[in-house]
């Protein structure tokens, strides 16, 4: 009887290991292959089987793709892009969950309705009407209408921000004002540096939310001086159609940053998914 | 004057004001009044060039509703919603696993959820190398013994949409299971050892104690997939340009918008696509009941 249950334990691990293993290699089969075809010359692309790794490393292709596809402006304007809307993003949605979290006033209602209703309706879904927005505050094919759209349109920060604030005992509060100080001085010296656990998850999730957006700089940074990353990359294809050694280095230039910010910050980036999906 | 010789009630509203100003500027500049505009455009024939709002009522819906090459698109997107149903099952049980007695459960999770970062074009370039017309996959498939379901995965409008869905499985489910797992980790331990002493076992607990506790997670996770399935747009824009035997409502919107120019119909059609939304969304709360009991 008990050798029965110990051989069906031990087949349960089997199975549990094997499944998780080939999930392992579903998920690094895609990498593995784009990675060695991109270091295949023109000649081994050709006549090498796409299983098949070369057998001379040929990094000349990630020199090309990053001219080729002027990838380097794309980083400039991405991280640009990156740095003043995640900025923007923290100064702003640290103010908005203070006022709202510890203040009662008459409006509160309506403007929680409000964000709550920005969280229903999926930006894309409004690019239409986005679009002679932009136009019309003249910000069409400049770097400033991406970051003005994500200051405007990304709101779940304010979520994550609310539920940090509300942990925070309000007693800190109360003696700073004994103390004297003022509303604004307890936002910044009190509150603001209790946020940073969450600061540091919301910049990180906002980065990569940015970096790998593709259909607002698509359609508001149509110059191509000014390609982002996801961008920039789709505009590869065109020039370098089938050619796959390139197309598959141009990807890996552009796939590898977040993967490196990932693998340092990960800690981070599950509080936060877990904190944006479930929201009180 | 210092600031803080102003009474506590002054600097309130001061500091209430002056803290909403400009993100709610920005918030009905870029969400609240496009949304609205939105709505004004449905009624129109507006073009996006020429700034005339033709009023043609509730035309532009009954265009939707009996254009099957705008309605019947749904069919495509339901190949993700099947798709992320499957996600659900295979992260939940991954989930699982990561969360029983395992070795190198941090190193299995970090490489398991690496889909959801990496960029979405580079992930469309990965999957269109391998479905080549005869590519990887074929090979693969060949290799062990399935040659015979090889197949052009991109060019076969029959099979177009399945192939896609799969990429959107790949990029997502590492969400779905973190997701899961976090919920796993917040279940109380003493429930499972009160079980296992009444002498439950794997199958049992996670019938009857894994799985109710997990009933809202469930339904978020659903949400999202419903929602996420019916919004599907980068993958059949990058992998195919939005081909008509590829193309989802979302990226049929915008075709009608911004290659068409008829910016009044696919007003419209974002409309239908929001309120469809909005009643999945309120199906689920009345399901689950407040909504907000979760973890």
């Amino acid at each position: 009887m008990k050798t029965r249950v110990r051989s069906a334990d031990f087949l349960g691990v089997v199975v549990k290991y094997m499944v998780l293993f080939i999930a392992v290699f579903v998920v690094l089969f895609p990498l593995y292959i784009s990675a060695i075809n991109s270091l295949k010359s023109n000649s081994a692309i050709n006549n090498l089987s796409p299983l098949q790794a070369p057998s001379h490393l040929d990094w000349h292709n990630y020199v090309t793709a990053w001219v080729g596809g002027d990838l380097g402006s794309a980083f400039f304007n991405t991280f640009f892009i990156i740095i003043l809307a995640v900025l923007g993003n923290v100064i702003l949605g640290t103010m908005v969950a203070f006022a709202l979290t510890r203040f009662d006033f008459a409006l509160k209602k309506y403007i929680m309705g409000a964000y709550l209703l920005v969280i229903f309706i999926p930006t894309m879904t409004v690019q239409v009407a986005i679009f002679g927005v932009i136009k019309d505050l003249g910000l069409f094919d400049t770097r400033f209408a991406m970051i003005l759209l994500y200051l405007g349109t990304n709101v779940v920060q304010i979520y994550i921000y609310m539920q940090f604030i509300r942990r925070i005992p309000m007693s800190l509060d109360e003696s700073a004002m004994l103390d004297g100080a003022s509303y604004f001085r307890i936002y910044r010296s009190i509150i603001f540096p209790l946020l940073a656990p969450a600061t540091a998850t919301v910049a990180i999730l906002q980065t990569i939310a940015i970096y790998n957006d593709l259909y607002s700089p698509y359609l508001y940074m149509p110059s191509s001086n000014l390609g982002v990353a996801s961008t920039a990359l789709l505009r590869f294809q065109g020039p370098y159609s089938d050619q796959w050694n390139l197309i598959m280095a141009a990807s890996l230039i552009i796939a590898i940053p977040v993967v490196v910010i990932y693998l340092i910050l990960q800690r981070y980036i599950f509080a936060g998914i877990v904190a944006g999906s479930v929201r009180e | 004057m210092r600031i803080t010789k102003i009474g506590y009630k002054t600097q309130r509203i001061i500091l209430i004001s002056a803290f909403l100003l400009v993100p709610l500027a920005l918030l009905t500049t870029f969400s609240l009044y496009p949304a609205l505009k939105l709505l004004f455009y449905s009624f129109t024939s507006f073009n996006g060039l020429t700034n005339v709002y033709p009023w043609v009522g509730i035309h532009n819906y009954i265009e939707i509703f009996s254009n099957p090459s705008l309605f019947g698109v749904f069919l495509h997107n339901l190949s993700y919603f099947i798709g992320g149903l499957v996600q659900n099952v295979l992260a939940l049980l991954l989930a699982l696993f990561l969360n029983s007695k395992i070795r190198f459960r941090n190193g299995f999770r970090a490489i398991l959820f690496v889909p959801y970062i990496l960029n979405s074009v580079a992930i469309v370039y990965m999957f269109q190398y391998l479905y080549q017309d005869p590519g990887v996959l074929d090979m693969v498939l060949k290799f062990v013994g399935l040659g015979g379901l090889q197949a052009d995965w991109i060019g076969n409008d029959k099979l177009v949409n399945w192939s896609l869905a799969f990429v959107s499985l790949w990029e997502f489910l590492p969400f779905t299971m973190v997701i899961y797992l976090a919920a796993l980790q917040s279940l109380p331990r003493d429930m499972y050892e009160s079980a296992v002493l009444d002498g439950a076992g794997a199958w049992q607990t996670f019938r009857f104690i894994t799985l109710p506790n997990l009933r809202s997670i469930i339904q978020i996770n659903l949400l999202l997939t419903v929602s996420g399935a019916l919004e599907s747009f980068n993958i059949p824009f990058i992998m195919t340009n939005a081909a008509p035997g590829a193309a989802t409502f979302l990226t049929q919107t915008m075709n009608v918008a911004f290659v068409f120019d008829n910016y009044g119909l696919a007003s419209a059609m974002a409309v239908v696509l929001v309120v469809i939304v909005v009643i999945v969304i309120s199906v689920q709360r009345k399901l689950i009941g407040q909504g907000d009991d979760v973890v």
